[in-house]
């Protein structure tokens, strides 16, 4: 009998007896990734308490895996951009994010990190848009975004690891 | 055989040179975007010098471009855990420039948003600063009671954190018709809870040990690097604006202005604490009185300031925030200025660190409560 | 101290200030070359001791800078804005006053950063904020066509 585990991971597929399962490495690997998100330690406006609250008692991101925040980006997963980056800060926030060990995600949370958001327009300093330094893979509206936002976010990061492939690309026809 | 023989060294004894450590711009004490460079020997601080800069968005140029009216909305993303006091702080300077006279009911609403806001704000330091100097039990426990002070605020102004909730004119819509309960609800529920909070960290040995005499800002200095909020009132320095100049709704309420005589991080912690039962008694002498009317006059879209200048303090959880106008009758003003309170506090730390070990520089700087937008503007 | 009499007291202190009631606040312009011994003489004075300054800022207008300093007195609980005016706009500098009032100096480089007003004597002069290739941005001819839109 094949019994398939979740609707996430229709590939693991776990056997009579319940200690065998067949999956591919590509699964197995993303399935380990997408629950482990461990993000950086790294706030720098209104964003990052909010940030804060999703991690901690109501709201507790440690659900969805995303367990410990590290303060340094070797051991960090993925990088939330909560807040607005500045012309001084930019290259710090490169050498974070070349620091970090492949595979790295970025998720840019709120206006400021998405476009500059309220400093938009006829302030000289702030970067507009944190995708002008490091690419961002998931961005998540509001100024601040709702823990509920933030968490639906962090989930669209997991379909979107779930779906990468290491072992199996497809061969790219000629 | 060599002969085997025992060396003590005392500390002074061990000399190494002086070696600089950068500590930020991505650091997690200090809270934001706080860039320090501390000298050292040994473990000792020598001198620290704070760079700041990381996070300025040019926020005063910005409102010059911008109508009175729309400005209110900017200042809730520079003190972030006081927004509804940089409101208020904008809103009560066009206010007394135009001579508007705010309905009664929205000073009283006012005044209690702020204290609510205040024990938000100090809840959240709490959180912080429990964190930082190694307890995780503060973090859980400081945000989860935050988390019913920011759903009576979500009910009323649909905003969590940045609330944009007092304009010029009075507030921008009346409270929810459950405000009340839900207030005296969260007070009953935090007045039983704050003394168990209290507890754990003000009888915890270690946290004793490592916050009492460590830190030490006099009265003299408080005044001069202009050290305010509960920072300089834990030295002595009597400087509650709420007493001084009185605005909104505290001239009607008896409140003690808390002070400390050590100044030392221990004071300033437990200072915060007891501010947070003074907030809790403000609240609750005004919460049953709220009087019925309108809860804001009407203000014409685009407000022009009479030439002149004009300066509003009130008081954050941080210290003393200012605004300066300076006018020339059009609908934007010339040149505004935001007098933030931690960029001064920042600015003593120097003072306050030397000589003492690098760990203490981490609590001391927790002690100061330092919300780095604030601090760039 | 009231207002009236602070009026007096600084106008026999320094017969040059231009002094008028501001709106809320006395406000009096010292001459700039004068700036130093008076504020001295405002923090030691017993019947002033203005020991608190609240705020430091600069301002630009079109022919010349303002440094405005806002002093309160602890002990007296009186506020008072003392303004001093720059000479020209190209090469601005006041003296400082960071010796009288610690706080000034972190408040003096800012005034520096985002005006270019160079504080003489000032023990630590640097700017805060921004590289120092930036131009001031506070300043009215602050050029930047790719974030500024003038409406
Ligand atoms: S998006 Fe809004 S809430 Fe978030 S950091 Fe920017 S200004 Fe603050």
């Amino acid at each position: 009998m094949k019994e398939k585990i979740g609707k996430d991971y229709p590939i693991i597929e776990s056997h009579e007896g319940g200690s065998i399962i067949t999956t591919k490495l590509d699964d197995l690997l993303n399935w380990a990734r997408s629950n482990s998100l461990w993000p950086l330690t790294f706030g720098t406006r209104c964003c990052a308490i909010e940030f804060m609250a999703v991690g901690a008692s109501r709201h507790d991101f440690s659900r969805f895996g995303m367990e410990v925040a590290r303060a340094t980006p070797r051991q960090a997963d993925m990088i939330v951009i909560s807040g607005s980056i500045n012309y001084k800060m930019a290259p710090v926030l490169k050498r974070l994010y070349d620091q970090m060990a492949d595979p790295k995600y970025v998720m840019a949370m709120g206006a400021c990190a998405i476009s500059g958001g309220p400093f938009y327009y006829n302030s000289y300093s702030i970067v507009k848009g944190a995708d002008h330094v490091i690419p961002v893979d998931v961005y998540i509206p509001g100024c601040p975004p709702r823990p509920e936002a933030f968490l639906f976010g962090l989930m669209q990061l997991q379909k979107k690891i779930r779906h990468e492939r290491y072992f199996s690309a497809k061969k790219v026809k000629k | 055989m060599a002969e085997y023989k025992e060396v003590y060294l005392t500390s002074d004894e061990i000399k190494t040179d002086d070696y600089l450590v950068n500590m930020g711009p991505q650091h997690p004490s200090t809270h934001g975007v706080l860039r320090l460079l501390v000298k050292l020997e040994g473990e000792k601080v020598l001198n620290v010098q704070p760079h700041i800069g990381y996070i300025h968005s040019g926020i005063e140029k910005m409102t010059e471009s911008l109508t009175y009216i729309q400005i209110p909305h900017l200042t809730d993303r520079m003190d972030y855990l006081a927004a509804h006091m940089n409101n208020e702080a904008v809103s009560l300077c066009v206010e007394k420039a135009l001579q508007v006279e705010v309905p009664e009911r929205a000073k009283y609403i006012r005044t209690i948003f702020d204290e609510l806001q205040r024990i938000a704000s100090h809840q959240l330091w709490w959180c912080a600063f429990g964190m930082d100097m190694g307890a995780l039990t503060t973090f859980f426990y400081g945000l989860r009671d935050r988390e019913d002070i920011l759903d009576i605020f979500e009910e009323t102004c649909g905003a969590r954190l940045t609330l944009n909730y007092s304009i010029p004119g009075g507030v921008m819509f009346d409270i929810h018709p459950n405000f009340q309960r839900d207030v005296k609800a969260f007070i009953k529920k935090f007045r039983a809870k704050l003394p168990e909070y209290e507890r754990l960290l003000t009888g915890n040995v270690i946290f004793r040990e490592r916050t009492k005499g460590v830190g030490i800002l006099s009265k003299e200095e408080a005044i001069a690097y202009g050290v305010t909020g509960p920072s300089g009132r834990a030295s002595g320095f009597s400087c509650d604006i709420r007493k001084k100049q009185p605005y909104s709704a505290y001239p009607y309420v008896k409140f003690n202005e808390i002070m400390g005589t050590d100044g030392d991080t221990f004071t300033r912690y437990h200072l915060r604490i007891l501010e947070m039962f003074e907030s809790m008694d403000i609240i609750e002498q005004l919460i049953d009185n709220i009087p019925e009317g309108d809860y804001a006059v009407k203000m014409k879209g685009v407000t022009k300031l009479p030439e002149g200048e004009y300066y509003q303090r009130v008081e954050t959880g941080r210290g003393e925030f200012g605004v300066y106008v300076i006018s020339d009758g059009k609908k934007n003003p010339y040149r505004m200025k935001f007098r933030s309170p931690g960029f001064s506090n920042l600015f003593a730390i120097n003072n306050i660190a030397k000589g003492w070990k690098i760990a203490d520089l981490v609590a001391i700087m927790g002690t100061f409560d330092l919300v780095i937008p604030d601090i760039d503007r | 101290m009231t207002n009236d009499s602070l009026i007096q007291s600084i106008s026999s202190l320094l017969p040059e200030a231009q002094i008028k009631m501001g709106f809320e606040y006395v406000e009096a312009f010292i001459p700039v070359d004068k700036l130093h011994d008076f504020m001295l003489q405002m923090k030691n004075n017993p019947e002033m001791a203005f020991d608190y300054l609240i705020c430091l800022t600069g301002a630009d207008f079109p022919d010349h800078l303002q440094v405005i300093y806002h002093l309160e007195s602890t002990s007296h609980n009186h506020v008072i804005v003392i303004k001093v005016k720059t000479i020209g706009r190209e090469n601005p500098s006041v003296d400082s006053v960071s010796d009288i009032w610690p706080t000034a100096d972190p408040h003096e480089n800012e005034a520096f950063d985002l005006l270019g007003i160079k504080f003489n004597n000032h023990p630590e002069p640097r700017r805060l904020f921004l590289d120092d290739t930036w131009g001031y941005p506070l300043r009215k001819d602050y050029q930047d066509d790719v974030h500024i839109v003038s409406r």
